[in-house]
């Protein structure tokens, strides 16, 4: 194996000089690559590329006394959009006022709160959608860019987007509901509490076991 | 006609080249690698399309496992020194020299305060057995120790962030609880921990 080529022997010949073998300088690298990639290895095992991401969100402030009679009526009633986390993925949404609390269930899945969302939400997506194949086609730079996206999301007419996620209903529910918000570029949304009346709706509407 | 001969080839090759490749790419494996941090429990964090980067630096994070478990953790020696210093003046509770120093090498912690002093005696493998029994920070409204920690590592460095790693099949009402304690310390900015997702919005596939 060893690549290393004496001239074996060697000595004197013909009552010479002594000299020195002629050795060859190749010397076999295999041992070393061996242990190059054991190493490499190693490295790309216990190496940590990805850097986790996050999801920033802002809460709303919670109010020092509850809100007047009057400011509760200013409430938009035709823009809001009420989603509550079900158990099991579920959810139950419906708009404005939980008037007679009946409500449309849909998921997670990709013909489910998306399509939904992104129909009650039209304008403003296709807005950002320009925007962002324009950013993307490097026509405006990214100040432009970040600048009409945020003009295009405080679109006064767009959906509120309140988020109710049900004590049934998992973090993983919530994570997706607002990654959805930002799919859809959704401008206005907020998590918030159930009221007593969804509660007993949620449960209502929930089997009990499968 | 004389048959062919094959010349006979050496099967040597020359492992110079591959030596080369091999030792670049362990050089910048070695130079790129940042050790996975041992975390003392399993979360599986939910994906979302986000892009924001997590900072490495000035961030709290509250883990939260599947069954509800929260563990914490600040980022720097010296910010944990601070941190263990101020919250043993708060608790009444005096730790040697001997012991900060162990607790400022702790990346993620939870357990009741009372349980520290104990948990820091212990060796690392008796800390990992520890850990996979603990349970957890208790934040309830009677001895709410999350909030206590929460306060003292934004007294500690105030420019901290708060980062909430959970994982996908905690229930909700235990992350419900976390953000409330979260909003009650005055923090209404805060960040989830997520993976990466592709983006349909880019892909083109909505």
């Amino acid at each position: 194996m060893a690549d290393i080529e004496g001239g074996g022997g060697g000595g004197h010949k013909k009552g010479g000089k002594p000299r020195g073998k002629k050795m060859s300088t190749r010397v076999d690298f295999t041992p070393m690559v061996d242990l190059g990639f054991l190493l490499i290895t190693f490295f790309m095992l216990t190496t940590s590329m990805s850097k986790p991401k996050t999801m920033e969100i802002n809460m709303p402030v919670k109010p020092d006394k509850p809100p007047t009679e009057e400011e509760q009526t200013k409430f938009p009633k035709d823009r809001a959009v009420t989603l509550i986390l079900g158990p099991k993925g579920n959810i139950f949404y419906y708009e404005g006022l939980p008037d007679n609390l009946t409500f449309e269930t849909t998921n997670f899945g990709k013909d489910g709160i998306r399509k939904y969302l992104l129909q009650r939400n039209k304008a403003i997506h296709d807005k950002c959608s320009a925007l962002r194949k324009e950013f993307q086609e490097g026509k405006i730079n990214e100040e432009a860019y970040k600048k009409g996206i945020k003009e295009a999301k405080g679109d006064k007419t767009g959906p509120l987007i309140l988020i109710k996620p049900s004590d049934q209903s998992i973090y993983k529910n919530m994570i997706d509901i607002l990654d959805e918000m930002q799919i859809c570029d959704i401008g206005v949304f907020a998590v918030v509490e159930l009221n007593e009346i969804e509660k007993q709706a949620v449960e209502a509407a929930s089997p009990t076991q499968p | 006609m004389p048959k062919v001969k094959v010349p006979r080839k050496s099967t040597m090759v020359d492992m110079t080249a591959m030596t080369d490749v091999a030792f670049l790419l362990l050089t910048f494996f070695m130079l790129a690698t940042k050790f996975k941090p041992d975390e003392p429990i399993i979360v599986d964090t939910p994906s979302s399309v986000s892009e924001i980067v997590l900072p490495e630096q000035d961030v709290m994070i509250i883990s939260v496992d599947e069954q509800g478990r929260v563990f914490f953790g600040i980022d720097g020696q010296f910010n944990r020194e601070g941190l263990i210093t101020k919250m043993a003046a708060l608790k009444g509770v005096a730790f040697t020299p001997n012991e900060v120093k162990q607790f400022s090498l702790v990346d993620q912690f939870g357990m009741p305060f009372n349980q520290i002093k104990q948990y820091l005696s212990l060796s690392a493998d008796q800390r990992s057995k520890f850990n996979k029994s603990s349970s957890g920070i208790p934040m309830d409204s009677l001895n709410n120790e999350l909030g206590d920690w929460i306060w003292q590592a934004r007294l500690t460095n105030n420019n901290i962030r708060v980062a909430i790693k959970g994982d996908m099949d905690t229930q909700y009402p235990v992350v419900k609880r976390i953000i409330k304690v979260v909003q009650e310390k005055n923090v209404n900015r805060f960040n989830f921990i997520t993976s990466m997702e592709a983006d349909p919005r880019k892909t083109g596939s909505e």
